[in-house]
């Protein structure tokens, strides 16, 4: 097994196994962030939010998802300097001509560079805050979940006052655009890496990836959207 | 329709693997469409001759597309801009009368130049001594139907030993991969019961052997899909990687 550790399908195993982690974490992530589409003054979105920073499941898999994250990103860097050395430094005078390869396959480092860089900003704007620093906007507020009076922390104040902003607006909506184009790539070449894949899933994959990056675009870019134009004051 | 075309060719020409190689150009008149490109080629190197110049070094040798020597990089694609074919088997009809052809080498780390337009690609034979073969104990003739396959099975097997190690699955990839050669040659065997008894240790020791080489790893673009004479499937390495981790858990 040793031997077999540092091998180029065991990297990429390790690429594929993180990328699906975090690709469930998106599924979560999304429908939590759905809540902020309820016209209740943020009052599910608070209960929403409360359940995830009091859940003694989230203790354990927060550390695991910056090792997902972690993982990903090392190993996304280590295997593109490896193969930028594989291919060599002679480039072709005439080009690249090979009709029928998708444009985010072969920008997939570009893309997750840029989904890094967003990361930055938003666990600047959010996590930051909620977990380490506080905000005055947090204050807590009383909110009702199943007929029990409960005091949580003002989450979609914090959300709100963000997205009032318009700039913050149109860069969460850039990243999660190119989020959508880097698994357009991602969701099926995970799935072909641990060989879960052949002439018929391959088509299912792409299709099913496809619909999966549309998804996951859209419900970002239009939450943030929304706040800014029908949720303010 | 046109019988013949006058063209202009950009070859990369290189002295040795050492040497600083650049582009030569040369103009071919009256080049039937009907000739192949490696004929086309000959052309040139008799009229190079003739002139006392140094002929264009090029790999060649059954000029019927299945043996997997022809190789060059024509106008940004492998074997050229026809699909499914080696260059032996491109014809010069796929040009126009007056158009200027770029020919360079297979360019990857793995497949150094050794001079003009031919490159190295001992690596593959490397790859396939490292385990690409069935050890057979030879003695009388085995009856033709003695192990039932299935049919499916057989035709998938069959599409893919129909790879020639040409090496265009490398020159198309960004990566510098041999996947889908290693892949190909692993699934040849891994579909057949005959090839199922070495089936662990030769995903391994090809894959190993592959890594060692200093081919790249693949991320699924499916260039060299694209461009591979023979139409090889990417379903193949998902094979190859099934089989690989098939093997590594066994351990």
């Amino acid at each position: 097994m040793s031997s077999t550790l540092g091998s180029s399908i065991v990297k990429k195993l390790l690429m594929s196994l993180s990328g699906l982690f975090l690709i469930t974490f998106l599924l979560v992530h999304l429908t939590v962030n759905s809540f902020l589409l309820i016209p209740d003054g943020g009052e599910f979105f608070n209960a929403g939010a409360h359940f995830m920073a009091t859940n003694p499941a989230i203790r354990v898999i927060e550390p695991l998802l910056a090792i997902g994250f972690l993982i990903h990103i090392l190993y996304g860097i280590k295997l593109t300097i490896e193969n930028r050395k594989a291919r060599g430094s002679a480039r072709y005078a005439s080009g690249k001509k090979t009709t029928g390869v998708t444009w985010a396959s072969q920008n997939m480092l570009v893309l997750g560079i840029t989904i890094a860089a967003f990361l930055v900003l938003h666990i600047a704007h959010f996590w930051v805050k909620m977990k380490l620093t506080g905000d005055p906007l947090l204050e807590h507020t009383t909110i009702t979940i199943g007929g029990v009076e409960t005091e949580v922390e003002n989450s979609y104040a914090l959300v709100n006052y963000t997205f009032s902003y318009l700039w913050v607006v149109i860069v969460y909506v850039i990243a999660a655009v190119g989020l959508a184009i880097h698994l357009s790539h991602g969701f099926w070449s995970a799935f072909q890496t641990i060989g879960f894949s052949n002439e018929i899933w391959r088509k299912r994959l792409t299709v099913l990836g496809n619909l999966f990056a549309v998804l996951i675009g859209f419900g970002f870019s239009i939450i943030p959207v929304l706040q800014y134009l029908f949720y303010q004051g | 329709m046109e019988n013949s075309i006058n063209i202009k060719l950009k070859v990369w020409r290189q002295a040795g693997p050492k040497a600083k190689g650049r582009f030569e150009t040369y103009e071919l008149s009256n080049i039937s469409t009907d000739s192949s490109f490696l004929e086309m080629f000959d052309i040139l190197n008799e009229q190079l001759i003739n002139k006392g110049e140094e002929p264009v070094a090029f790999d060649h040798d059954c000029r019927e597309g299945i043996c997997g020597m022809c190789s060059l990089y024509i106008n940004g694609r492998p074997h050229g801009p026809d699909d499914d074919v080696t260059t032996c088997q491109l014809h010069m009809r796929k040009f126009k009368d007056g158009q200027t052809i770029t020919i360079e080498p297979w360019r990857s780390a793995g497949f150094p130049v050794i001079k003009d337009l031919i490159v190295d690609r001992t690596a593959f034979d490397q790859i396939i001594a490292s385990g690409g073969y069935v050890s057979v104990n030879t003695g009388g003739i085995p009856d033709a139907n003695a192990i039932p396959i299935p049919k499916p099975d057989a035709d998938e097997a069959m599409d893919a030993a129909s790879c020639i190690g040409c090496g265009a699955c490398v020159a198309a990839c960004k990566n510098g991969s041999a996947m889908l050669f290693v892949s190909a040659k692993v699934s040849q065997m891994a579909l057949l019961p005959q090839g199922r008894v070495e089936a662990t240790r030769r995903a391994k020791n090809m894959v190993a052997k592959m890594d060692e080489l200093g081919f790249g790893n693949c991320t699924n673009t499916g260039a060299c899909e694209v461009e591979c004479p023979k139409g090889i499937s990417l379903a193949n390495i998902a094979r190859l990687n099934r089989e690989f981790l098939k093997a590594s858990l066994q351990d």
